[in-house]
Formats: C-alpha cells, sequence, structure tokens
C-alpha cells in the first residue's frame, strides 16, 4: 500500500474540521484569560465542568441508539455503580479506568 | 551564581515532565483503544494511513472524528461534515472559558499551543490540579501533549493493524465511560457541584431523546450551570 496516497476531499474536510475544533478551543483562553472577569462569570464557569462531565456521562449510561432512547438493562448503567464507588474511595484515575474495562468486559460476557 | 539557578531550572523542568506524564497516563490508557478503535473504523471507511494521521493531528476530538468517519463512508458532504464537527466539539468552547479563569497573565503563544490540546479528558484533569493551585501551564502542556500523541500514534496503529483486534475485547469501549465517572468525582466539591451534575445529566438525558445530534451535551451544560448559580444567588441574598 502506497503511504502518501491521499484524496482531495478527505483533506479539504480534514483542514475545514481542523479549523472549526481549534477556534473555540482557542477563542476563551486569549481574549478571557485577558480581562478580569466579573465574579457571576467565574462562579458560572466553575460549575461548568461539573455540568459537561454529567451531561457527557449520564446519556451514555442509560440511552442507545440513534435517534436515542432510553435503555435501563445494559451493562453501561450496571457497571457504573461499582466503578463509581471505586473512583469515589479511591480518586483513582487509572484505576477506575482499569476496574472499568475489566467490570465490563465481564459484564458483556456474562450476558 | 547562576549555577545553582540553571540547575533548580533543569530540575523544576524534568519535575514538570514527570508530573504530567503522571496526571497523563490515565488518559494515555483510556486514549489508545479508542484510537486503535478510530483508526480500525477510518481505514474500513476507505481513509488512507496519511489522511488518518492527519486528522488525528489536526482534530485531535475523538467523537468527532467517529462521526466524520461514518459521515464520509456513508457519502456526506464536506460542508455538512465540517459544520456536524463544529456542533459536536462547540462544548470546547465551555472548558477553555473553564480553564481561561487560572490562566491570566501568560503569553499568547503558549495559550494558543494549549489550547490545542483541550479535550474532555485533558480538560478535566488539568481542571482539577489547577483548581488545587498544584499546576502550571506547562505540567499542564505536558498532559496534553502527551494524550495528543496517545491519540495520535495508536489511531495509526488502527489505520494499519487494527483490524485484527476486536473492538469488543478489554472492555475497551467502556474506558472513556470510566474516565468521565472518576472525572465527574473530581469534581463533586460540594453540594452545589452535585445538585449541577444532578441537573445537568438529567437534561442531557431529556435533551438526547428529544433533539438529534449532541447539541445536547452543551445545552443541558448551560441550562443546569446558569440555573444552579441562579439559586445560589437567590440563597445567599
Amino acid at each position: 500500500m502506497d503511504v502518501t496516497i491521499i484524496q482531495t476531499k478527505v483533506v479539504w474536510v480534514i483542514l475545514g474540521m481542523g479549523l472549526v475544533t481549534y477556534v473555540p478551543r482557542w477563542f476563551p483562553l486569549i481574549f478571557l484569560s485577558r480581562s478580569n472577569l466579573p465574579q457571576w462569570l467565574v462562579d458560572w464557569l466553575d460549575l461548568i465542568p461539573a455540568a459537561i462531565l454529567s451531561a457527557l456521562l449520564v446519556p451514555e449510561l442509560i440511552t442507545k441508539g440513534s435517534p436515542r432512547h432510553m435503555s435501563l438493562w445494559q451493562p453501561e448503567l450496571w457497571v457504573a455503580f461499582p466503578t463509581f464507588i471505586f473512583a469515589l474511595k479511591t480518586k483513582s484515575l487509572g484505576g477506575t479506568v482499569l476496574i472499568g474495562m475489566a467490570l465490563f468486559w465481564l459484564a458483556q460476557s456474562v450476558i | 551564581m547562576s549555577e545553582p539557578v540553571y540547575a533548580s531550572k533543569k530540575r523544576d523542568f524534568k519535575t514538570f515532565i514527570l508530573q504530567g506524564l503522571w496526571a497523563a497516563w490515565p488518559i494515555c490508557l483510556g486514549y489508545i483503544p479508542i484510537g486503535i478503535a478510530f483508526g480500525v473504523l477510518a481505514q474500513k471507511a476507505g481513509l488512507y494511513p496519511i489522511e488518518i494521521m492527519l486528522m488525528s493531528i489536526l482534530v485531535f476530538a475523538g467523537s468527532s472524528q467517529f462521526i466524520a468517519v461514518s459521515m464520509l463512508s456513508a457519502g456526506a458532504g464536506a460542508v455538512s461534515i465540517i459544520m456536524t464537527t463544529f456542533a459536536v466539539n462547540l462544548r470546547h468552547l465551555l472548558m477553555s472559558s473553564s480553564l481561561a479563569v487560572f490562566l491570566g497573565n501568560t503569553p499568547r503563544k503558549k495559550l494558543s499551543l494549549f489550547a490545542y490540546g483541550v479535550t474532555d479528558e485533558s480538560f478535566a484533569v488539568n481542571h482539577t490540579r489547577f483548581n488545587q493551585k498544584i499546576w502550571s501551564l506547562d505540567q499542564a502542556l505536558v498532559v496534553n501533549h502527551t494524550a495528543n500523541i496517545a491519540w495520535v500514534v495508536s489511531s495509526i496503529i488502527g489505520g494499519y493493524s487494527g483490524r485484527f483486534i476486536h473492538q469488543e475485547a478489554f472492555g475497551i469501549d467502556y474506558a472513556l465511560t470510566a474516565m468521565f465517572i472518576c472525572l465527574l468525582i473530581f469534581q463533586l466539591k460540594g453540594r452545589f457541584y452535585i445538585i449541577t451534575a444532578i441537573i445537568a445529566g438529567v437534561s442531557a438525558v431529556i435533551l438526547s431523546l428529544i433533539i438529534p445530534g449532541s447539541s445536547y451535551i452543551i445545552l443541558a451544560s448551560i441550562f443546569a450551570a446558569t440555573t444552579v448559580l441562579g439559586i445560589k444567588k437567590w440563597m445567599l441574598r
């Protein structure tokens, strides 16, 4: 296989994707870090991490498919409980990832 | 007198690297299987190794790359793929805003480099440490770029050899979910954060069932943070 093969459309897609992904990452860092932010905005931004992580996580646990529908009987949800407890007790990110993967693998092979 | 200063700077540099690597390894653990999976899918969708590498380097945003590849193989147009990517990755706007709070008086060039590596995972890992006041931009940069290397290299590996690896093995589908569980716990520093997480989780589920796509993430986050800030202001009045 020739590794230098490249398709024009794909390259344009990648360049466009790169641009629209980078700008939202870059803009606030440049413009918000320079100014003294009002206290309410600092307080608001302080809540954003918890909000985003929960908004990313919870639908993954209890919904599936496209279009999405509720799905409570899936290993994603059940494995989350012991993983949550492990994370709470150990506060270890790496350990939690390993435990979560192992439990999910186990759950999938049991089902 | 310049010698000891130099020596201590050198030691600092080494410490920064080691601290950054230590913070980054769980992210890499999550990225490697997913990067490989991405490489496999991209290759099946007809992308060449150099394109897979280019996408992982220039975009560096996992879920949008998966979506783009599936749209490409379905024959979608360039503009619609790029617009979808924008929508999926707009959440980084909030993350960078949240990180900007800690990064006043930093050279723009360094911030521009740092911006490149803001992902869901690096954001959460760095934000937690900035919050504990044990972190500087240098360590954060090590985290971002270590994760970036893991992502790029693993997606290339997937592009070449991943077809031999079953995606369901070793529970790799759950790596990022488990990571989010732990990262969320790091953020639950008091009752207002817990209330925020609950509101965000519930509203994200409801919105994800109603609206197609992934705009529910940003909508639910804004809704939850705004609501809780309102509650907080009202209670402290």
